[in-house]
């Protein structure tokens, strides 16, 4: 695993003079279904500041994905407000496009176009933008060598294991230089080994590309790992429950989860989840 | 089976075994129904090695590929824009259903009276027939796109072109290229009924004469080009397929 030596003296990401990347106020989302309305996201309030990780964690039904949806443009909110770098991403049920376009997104499963290679996957959002084939077939090889693709650019996405698809469709969410990148659970369907290797990548990646991170996912372990900061939600109504800081510094190495701090974390993230089944 | 060796040679056995048995079968036999192979096959080269593919061949084949050509162009644009209408789809759905059962041979009787007996009555019988399971199969493959592929492109913001360019007619391509082998199948059956009605051209209607005439060799020879010709065009197809999914070959394996 190779990591930039100069980027192990950063600070982490309590640093209170960046600006603010993400600002969504009083977000509510509310699902109309024929048995009535079902409230997924309730007053959700929360500041992200630019080049920060956050992990969203809750159990399955916490409106995390839903969450995650609106802050990618794909889903729109009831009420309340998602900033991008200080401009609006929902106006009335519409999206901004221009807010989009600084946007990557990874979803659960790698959904990868099956007939395209790994190459044009990696490049497909700059051939929409327009983008000269060389200019961004020059991009794909650069970002294929980020995540460790660079043998299989030829490659069809079926021949590829599920890791390395996923590591692919982390490629094709970079490939636009995004200012925000957005992962749904990139890593639930992997085996827990596989996992463990992405976990370090994803954080080698934010930090060479200095995108601010939002990850879902319902593992703590891979939340306080991945995150400067652990936002747990709760379900039904989806709302914030609290927010824990992790105080380890990066780049974070596997044995950071041997450690106390890590663990003390862990172990009230922990309690916190379980004290929903008291309720 | 993997050799090139057994996949060349296995599937011509069957067929060297029937040719064999039919041969030497009829050699000698006395219905005049079932002409012995040896004279068969005397007639089919003279008759198609080459001297009458201008005027019977050539009219066939142009019959089915026209019609071929049209029902796909048809086919994929109605079934896409059905495909991503879902409603709409719902609404002209039990009219297809009907259009689809309605056997296309039986609007040759109306063809004809509107069209005359003329190629364009041909094509267009042929059209009739296999529209539908190109456009069946295209409406049900852009329905079954995969839902993570629509976050992708609506998070890189497709335009309209791109999405059914680059997205809808891949995803749907697998189903459509099933429909037009269906549809090549009712091409062949189309292509022949309608040159027994009206035709003074074409393979049907040699085929026909000949049986009019007693000339049972001859009239074998027109069943066996028959067979060839239907059995050669699905190759041609296949070949294009193998190349034009050769994404989708490899997802299956």
């Amino acid at each position: 695993m190779h990591v930039d030596s100069t980027l192990s003296s950063l600070p982490i990401a309590e640093d209170a003079d960046r600006p603010v990347e993400i600002r969504i106020d009083g977000l509510q989302k509310t699902y109309k279904t024929e048995r009535g309305s079902v409230e997924a996201l309730s007053d959700i309030n929360l500041e992200i500041r630019r080049r920060e990780f956050v992990s969203l964690i809750g159990r399955s039904g916490c409106g995390k994905t839903t969450l995650l949806r609106i802050m990618a443009g794909l889903v729109a909110p009831t009420a309340g407000q998602v900033e991008v770098g200080g401009k609006s991403l929902w106006h009335n049920g519409t999206v901004d496009s221009s807010v989009i376009k600084r946007l990557g997104v990874v979803f659960q499963d790698a959904n990868l176009f099956p007939w395209y290679s790994i190459e044009e996957n990696i490049a497909l959002p700059l051939k929409l933008r327009g983008v000269k084939k060389r200019e961004r077939l020059e991009r794909a090889r650069e970002l294929a060598g980020l995540v460790g693709l660079e043998k299989f650019l030829r490659s069809y996405p079926r021949e590829l294991s599920g890791g390395m698809r996923q590591r692919a469709a982390i490629a094709r969410a970079l490939s636009d230089n995004p200012e925000l990148l957005l992962m749904d659970e990139p890593f639930g369907a992997l085996d827990a080994l596989t996992r463990e290797k992405m976990n370090l990548e994803i954080q080698r990646i934010a930090l060479a590309t200095e995108a601010t991170v939002v990850f879902v996912t319902h593992d703590i372990e891979e939340a306080v790992f991945l995150g400067d900061r652990v936002v747990h939600l709760t379900p039904r109504p989806g709302r914030i429950k609290d927010i824990a800081d992790v105080p380890l510094s990066r780049p974070r190495a596997m044995e950071v989860q041997t450690g106390q701090e890590f663990n003390t974390v862990v172990a009230e993230l922990r309690a916190s989840l379980n004290q929903e089944d008291d309720q | 089976m993997s050799s090139p060796f057994a996949r060349l040679i296995v599937p011509a056995l069957l067929p060297i075994v029937l040719i064999l048995a039919w041969w030497y079968t009829s050699e000698g036999g006395s219905s005049i129904f079932f002409p012995p192979l040896s004279q068969i096959q005397e007639r089919f080269q003279e008759l198609w090695l080459f001297a009458l593919v201008p005027e019977h061949v050539v009219p066939s084949l142009q019959s089915i590929l026209w019609g071929l050509w049209i029902s796909i162009v048809l086919g994929v644009g109605l079934g896409v824009l059905l495909g991503l209408n879902g409603y709409v789809a719902t609404a002209v759905n039990p009219v297809l259903q009907f259009l689809r059962y309605l056997p296309a041979v039986a609007l040759l009787p109306l063809a004809i009276q509107l069209i005359g007996i003329g190629q364009e009555m041909r094509v267009t019988i042929i059209v009739l027939g296999a529209l539908w399971p190109i456009l069946l199969n295209t409406i049900d493959g852009v329905r079954g796109i995969s839902p993570g592929l629509i976050d992708v492109a609506r998070s890189n913001r497709l335009r309209n072109f791109d999405w059914i360019f680059r997205v809808v007619i891949p995803s749907a391509s697998p189903q459509i290229f099933a429909g037009i082998r269906a549809s090549l199948a009712v091409s062949v059956i189309l292509m022949f009924a309608s040159e027994l009605l009206g035709a003074s051209r074409g393979i049907g209607y040699f085929i026909l004469e000949a049986q009019r005439q007693f000339s049972l060799p001859e009239m074998w020879s027109g069943m066996i080009l028959l067979g060839i010709i239907g059995y050669a065009l699905n190759v041609v197809l296949m070949a294009i397929e193998y190349f034009a999914l050769a994404w989708h070959r490899k997802a299956r394996i």
